[in-house]
């Protein structure tokens, strides 16, 4: 079956994956409900930057980032200097070049649940006396929750299947940085075919088991009288 | 009082309003659409913001731009009901209730739940969620939601415009009984004149953007130049109260400052304060009391104004007596075939009285 090896790699995944979809809903949120409700004219500014990694390739992003976080880059040392563990090849490197790589896929759709949430609602809410923060948690939030699931699902997916940000910035460290996706790269270089078919099919059934249990969901979080 | 000022500036619109209205009962922004009605509910609400805007309710400033107060709508004791009923489509009819309960400070609360449950009749609703209800319904639930924040402002925008006949007439029974049981000035904005002479007791006319006139009902229905007085369906709207019932011929007596008018009979206890409408139309002028006319409701007044209506009709006010006046429209034929003039003594033949429910 997988060797102990494989099973760390899909460990791994499972656990950047989880780690960067979170982030990427704290960041997400915030972010696409400005994005839906904002009249400030940076708004295109910023949504292209969101936008960038559905164009660029992976490797062109990674091989950015690597700069940027290096030791020797503006972040990175700034990082260091503050007294931080390494950044590129190490675990939270990967969360946050996964966070840069996967923003549209969280951001695109929370932004469309958001815009579609009717103002005339939030204003009927603010005449009740809700303030701005009890308005998003009170109406908003709730009819933007298919969105929500959306942008997890998205989010997550796609973290599982990244591979060009994930070897420039955290290389190929056994254990620490070999994701499943470049576990497989891997096993094929050395023409290890079986042990590449048995963890992409570890891939594929995971993919479709979380896809499959995820769209079974919806339906019950489909308002009482639609069901 | 409600005093307000604002003057708003829109890319195919502006509003000019400059208003004082009692903050008891109910005033009607009343004008064709477009006039500014909604924009003008909206400054009150502070949706819109007015540069140089003034708003006092009761007293309490609620904008005062000259000294950079205003106050967000969530800090505002309002109820709003939309014209579109809002309904939160994510909670139960009881959940919708409980948002406004829950957010209005205990010490302000005025109405509870099972109190406005009870009285809106919404008992078998509860557990439903928009789609399932009804447009009365919805309507019902909107204004029991406004309650429940114990608003000291209620701010109506046409509630019963999206509405058919049959749930119009489900609804305004409650309009009406609003502020006999509560003591919250509301403003009611309607361009449905019908509406505001059964709601109203002050009205605020709008056009382009433009307070027109504001005055109590009765006086601005029956005001020569009043735009109100124009309308197809002008109408004289009196105050009164029940004083006598006829069994032998199933009439009831109103009095009221200018005479007294019969009525067919209702089953309102003697001394009730009720409210009659009388169409202009269906008031004819004779220069003597005719003791031949089936006609039973004719009042001894004199004409104050002739003013023209159309190419064919007049419109004439009639004081019947100190603050009370009446409208008839009659042809211009017969004002020239009787001369009628200022200043004259005519008698008004009242062809029909509505009780205004």
């Amino acid at each position: 079956m997988l060797s102990s090896a494989d099973v760390s790699a899909l460990w791994l995944t499972l656990r950047l994956a989880g780690t960067a979809s979170a982030c990427l809903m704290l960041l997400g949120v915030p972010l696409g409900w400005w994005l839906a409700r904002t009249p400030s004219r940076w708004k295109p500014a910023i949504e292209t930057l969101v936008a960038l990694p559905l164009v660029l390739p992976p490797t062109v992003l990674g091989f950015y980032l690597l700069m940027l976080l290096g030791p020797q880059g503006p972040i990175g040392s700034v990082w260091r200097a503050l007294g931080g563990a390494p950044l590129v090849f190490s675990f939270s490197g990967l969360v946050l070049g996964s966070i840069v790589y996967s923003l549209p896929f969280v951001v695109q759709p929370l932004q469309n649940a958001f815009q579609a949430v009717d103002a005339g609602l939030l204003e009927a809410a603010a005449v009740l006396r809700a303030g701005p923060l009890d308005r998003f948690g009170a109406v908003a939030l709730p009819l933007a929750r298919p969105g929500l699931l959306t942008a997890v699902t998205l989010g997550f997916a796609h973290v599982v299947g990244e591979f060009g940000v994930v070897l420039m910035i955290g290389g190929d460290i056994p254990g620490r940085t070999r994701v499943a996706s470049i576990a497989i790269f891997d096993h094929v270089d050395a023409l290890a075919y079986a042990q590449a078919y048995r963890l992409s099919a570890v891939l594929v059934i995971f993919s479709v088991a979380v896809l499959f249990a995820l769209y079974s969901l919806r339906p019950l979080d489909r308002p009482r009288w639609a069901r | 009082m409600i005093q307000g000022a604002f003057d708003l500036a829109r890319e195919r619109f502006a509003l000019q309003a400059k208003f004082e209205v009692p903050a008891r009962g109910v005033t009607a922004l009343f004008g064709p659409s477009g006039s500014g009605k909604t924009t003008l509910l909206r400054c009150l609400a502070g949706f819109e913001r007015s540069p140089a805007g003034f708003l006092s309710v009761a007293g309490a400033v609620w904008q005062d731009e000259a000294r950079r107060v205003f106050l967000p709508v969530h800090k505002r004791p309002l109820g709003y009901v939309f014209q579109d009923a809002r309904l939160f489509p994510h909670l139960c009819v009881r959940d919708n209730l409980r948002f406004a309960w829950r957010r209005t400070p205990g010490a302000e609360r005025a109405l509870e739940m099972d109190q406005v449950i009870d009285w809106l009749g919404l008992e078998p609703l509860l557990d439903r969620r928009e789609p399932r209800l009804s447009g009365g319904e919805k309507q019902r639930v909107a204004i029991a939601r406004a309650l429940l924040a114990s608003p000291r402002l209620l701010l109506m925008d046409e509630p019963l415009a999206a509405l058919d006949a049959a749930a119009k007439g489900e609804i305004l029974p409650y309009l009406e009984a609003l502020h006999r049981r509560l003591s919250i000035p509301i403003v009611y904005v309607s361009h449905s004149l019908e509406e505001v002479s059964r709601l109203a007791d002050h009205v605020l006319l709008m056009a382009e953007g433009r307070v027109e006139a504001s005055g109590p009902l009765q006086e601005l229905a029956t005001c020569p130049d009043s735009p109100l007085a124009h309308l197809e369906d002008a109408a004289t709207v009196i105050d009164g109260v029940v004083a006598e019932h006829d069994n032998t011929f199933h009439l009831t007596y109103v009095d009221f400052a200018g005479g007294r008018l019969s009525l067919s009979r209702n089953p309102l206890p003697v001394g009730t304060a009720v409210r009659v409408r009388i169409l202009a139309r269906d008031v004819s002028l004779a220069l003597s009391r005719a003791p031949d006319t089936s006609i039973l409701n004719i009042l001894e007044g004199t004409i104050e104004t002739l003013a023209g209506h159309s190419p064919a009709q007049l419109l004439v006010h009639i004081a019947l007596a100190p603050g009370s006046r009446m409208l008839a429209r009659i042809t211009r034929k017969s004002a020239s075939l009787l001369a009628l003039h200022a200043g004259q003594r005519v008698f008004a033949q009242v062809k029909s009285v509505a009780l205004v429910p």
